[in-house]
């Protein structure tokens, strides 16, 4: 099936697996990278998707969280992202997206317009962080804080990753 | 650290003039610039000198750091020594060998210390796919001697190897040798590209399939090894305005637009290469950019057929 639904798979006991999509293989690996060095005390995966849809052959886990990662520099990066999202079942975005926006700090460099991500976000309902992925110290707190879902206001978010299932109704 | 090597560190730094002392120091690269930024450079040399010996010491750097240094030193200090040149021949008939430099060193050390007894064998990388090779002789029962190296400056996308002079001319002969015997034993050897797709098994890449098609296709197109170094290609545009659209003041201009792009970048070539695996562009890419070395051009002009 073409859409990503989030609920059309049990949760794994004490696994969280995150899917990153974006353009720019070289920066989700090294966000990737910077995640699992983190101290998760579920066990973590991470997928990483250059768009969607995903591969159809393939099982995979259940994913809690989707990423999506925009360069600033790059519009393509953004029509990229524009297009997978139509790929994502809808439920998805109940505190299970996130968006990236990378590249802010050269604004020399910025081919597409902060207002437009902030509006991409607000359209999906879903939170927007930015953080230059480039550089190793802003990754290394990026990955700390999509670890510990800071990320989303939702609560429900942080039982769902461990497998646990809400203690309210 | 051992007495020989203190002694060789110590007059190796008394040979480097004050004034560069900071720079030939940071291209050496073995002291951080925290350990630098301890030292006080505006004491008297000597006193200089033994303080910056004691922090190797402290580092435990080694002969080989040493004689790094000295590599350094005289490429600061090249114009002082007198050069020869050395021209490769090839036999008619044989295939271009295609170049790596890992392998050119570890062949050139193991064929020389097969050679030789006591000799010490030191590499530094240079601009322009160039690489310094300090050689100190030794012999059959004396260690090598530190104080009388070799330099030999091989530029390996040429036939052409410097070397400084040597009272030892009977070494000349074996150098020449090793970079025979090198040569005529050099495998093709396969270079991955990018990202090693298996760094760690929690990471999964869904489009490992593209992936792979994308490094498949940039090899085709670039080949495994370095490119020729380009700093800029131009791109001049004379078109018209085409759309898909009907209509429009652009596409009833008579006049084509006029534009002008310039690539510029320390590295171009490499710079084109890395743009899919990174996933900044699709793969393959337009043939604008990767018939520049096959033309042996970097200015264009595009024109309406």
């Amino acid at each position: 099936m073409s859409v990503l639904r989030p609920l059309d798979k049990l949760p794994g006991l004490n696994t969280a697996t995150i899917l990153l999509v974006g353009t720019e293989d070289a920066l989700l690996q090294q966000l990737a990278d910077a995640m699992l060095k983190e101290d998760c005390a579920s066990e973590l995966k991470v997928h990483l998707a250059k768009s969607l849809p995903l591969p159809s052959n393939v099982t995979r886990p259940r994913i809690d969280l989707i990423m999506f990662v925009v360069n600033l520099h790059s519009k393509y990066s953004l029509r990229n992202v524009e297009e997978s999202l139509h790929h994502v079942d809808a439920t998805f975005f109940l505190g299970r997206v996130g968006f990236l926006a990378t590249g802010a700090g050269r604004e020399s460099h910025c081919s597409v317009h902060r207002n437009t991500v902030v509006k991409l976000a607000h359209t999906y309902r879903s939170p927007l962080l930015f953080c230059d992925l480039e550089v190793e110290g802003f990754r290394a707190t990026m990955a700390q804080r999509l670890i510990s879902a800071e990320l989303t206001s939702v609560p429900v978010f942080l039982y769902i990753v461990c497998g646990t299932p809400p203690q309210h109704g | 650290m051992d007495e020989t090597v203190a002694e060789f560190f110590k007059r190796t730094i008394l040979k480097i003039p004050m004034t560069e002392m900071m720079t030939i120091l940071k291209a050496w690269g073995f002291l951080s610039e925290n350990q630098l930024q301890t030292v006080n450079f505006r004491q008297r040399k000597e006193s200089l000198v033994q303080d910056l010996v004691l922090l190797c010491e402290k580092k435990r750097a080694s002969l080989n750091d040493a004689a790094i240094l000295d590599i350094v030193y005289t490429q600061f200090h090249r114009h002082q020594k007198v050069w020869d040149v050395f021209r490769m021949s090839r036999e008619p008939g044989e295939d271009i060998d295609l170049f790596d430099m890992e392998q050119f060193k570890r062949s050139f050390k193991k064929i020389l210390q097969r050679a030789l007894k006591n000799v010490t064998i030191s590499f530094r990388d240079a601009e322009e796919n160039a690489v310094w090779i300090r050689i100190a002789w030794g012999s059959q029962y004396r260690k090598p001697n530190q104080y009388r190296p070799v330099y030999v400056v091989y530029y390996s996308q040429t036939p052409y190897a410097f070397t400084s002079s040597s009272q030892l001319r009977s070494n000349i002969p074996l150098l020449g040798q090793t970079f025979e015997t090198h040569n005529s034993t050099t495998p093709l050897q396969e270079r991955s590209l990018g990202l090693d797709i298996n760094m760690d098994s929690r990471i999964i890449h869904e489009n490992r399939i593209e992936k792979e098609r994308v490094q498949r296709v940039t090899q085709e197109t670039f080949g495994y090894y370095p490119q020729p170094r380009l700093e800029f290609a131009q791109y001049k545009l004379e078109t018209k305005f085409k759309s898909d659209l009907n209509g429009g003041i652009l596409a009833e201009r008579e006049e084509p637009l006029r534009c002008l792009i310039k690539f510029s970048s320390p590295h171009l070539l490499e710079a084109l290469k890395a743009l899919a695996p990174a996933g900044i562009a699709d793969a393959p890419l337009s043939p604008l950019l990767t018939c520049i070395p096959n033309k042996g051009m970097n200015y264009f002009k595009i024109r309406d057929k």
